[in-house]
């Protein structure tokens, strides 16, 4: 079950903690993977770890021509493009009475509008191909708000429409498009958070313990697998009960 | 028929799944041929492959009948 073997997927945010580990599994299922993000680095060393079947392109999420020059090298350099994994987010957290303009446009920009040109992008081919999987990494606050989040909430939410809509353009086409919505997971991003808030998060999980980035990156094989054909326009939440949806 | 307009009919027919005598001059795709609005897409995009054309996405959406196809590839179309 769930063999990727001749796929081929793009991962963006892959330097990061869970877009990594989605890079990961995709590879370790078969999948042939392009690794993008913004720090080249990062992305250079995973691909060294995956070995062969691994792609490194760096690119921007906020610049249109990137996005395209993205797809277009990712279609080359694997020769299809069957699986996108939409994960690239940023944060800039802020009450909304503080919340500067630059502040809310930059997070739509990157996690919205972004990933919406890069689906866009790659929809041509899966359309011609008559297959395709987009997953989109949504989080737990889109659905549930979060104080502080308004911009990264509303860019979340916004993704889940998003993709239900797409879904409903592109299902006859054999073309899926889903998302998944960790709750909080133990990353570098969370690790920075204190003992206290980490114990105040936990309170409020049924499962009491952070999940991991590599349950998340269960999920996105599942549904990029063909055993998920008929699963479209759902969210997959991955949250240790913290909401039940 | 010029050869232009036999290659777009064949990949209407093949497409749309139609018959090729009701792939007329002004029929067009929608309301005649039944084509969705992802079906034309589709079709330019296969017109742009066999022709080596791009067509911009204001000139695809003044393609409607099988005869605007035509007009719009042969004065596009590399000879």
């Amino acid at each position: 079950m769930f063999d990727l073997t001749g796929k081929a997927a793009l991962v963006t945010g892959a330097s990061g903690g869970i877009g990594g580990a989605i890079a990961r599994a995709l590879h370790r299922q078969g999948a042939t993977v392009v690794l993008s993000g913004t720090r080249a680095e990062a992305l250079e060393q995973l691909k060294g770890e995956l070995g062969e079947r691994a792609f490194a392109i760096a690119a921007k999420m906020d610049d249109a021509a990137d996005i395209d020059r993205l797809c277009k090298e990712a279609e080359a350099a694997m020769g299809k493009l069957d699986i996108l994994v939409n994960n690239a987010g940023i944060t800039r957290d802020n009450i909304s009475m503080r919340m500067k303009d630059e502040e809310w446009e930059k997070v739509l920009q990157v996690n919205l509008t972004g990933t919406f040109r890069l689906t866009r992008a790659a929809m041509r081919g899966m359309m011609r191909r008559r297959f395709g999987r987009v997953i989109n990494i949504t989080s737990i606050v889109g659905v549930t708000g979060n104080a502080g989040q308004a911009n990264y909430a509303a860019a979340k939410a916004g993704l889940i429409g998003m993709s239900k809509s797409l879904a409903q353009e592109l299902a006859s086409r054999s073309i899926t498009v889903n998302c998944v919505a960790p709750g909080f997971i133990a990353t570098p991003m969370t690790d920075v958070l204190t003992d206290e808030q980490k114990k105040g998060i936990l309170g409020r999980v049924p499962a009491d313990r952070l999940g991991t980035p590599a349950e998340i990156a269960a999920g996105v094989v599942y549904l990029a697998s063909d055993e998920a054909a008929y699963v479209t326009g759902q969210t997959l939440h991955i949250n240790g009960g913290m909401a039940m949806i | 028929m010029s050869d232009i307009a036999e290659r777009v009919k064949k990949i209407v027919v093949e497409h749309l799944g139609v018959e090729a005598a009701q792939v007329k001059e002004e029929a067009k795709f929608i309301d005649d041929l039944g084509a969705d609005s992802l079906d034309t897409v589709e079709l330019v995009m296969a017109f742009e492959e066999e022709f080596g054309i791009e067509i911009p996405d204001d000139a695809a959406e003044k393609i409607q009948t099988f005869g605007d196809a035509v007009g719009f590839i042969k004065s596009n179309a590399k000879s």
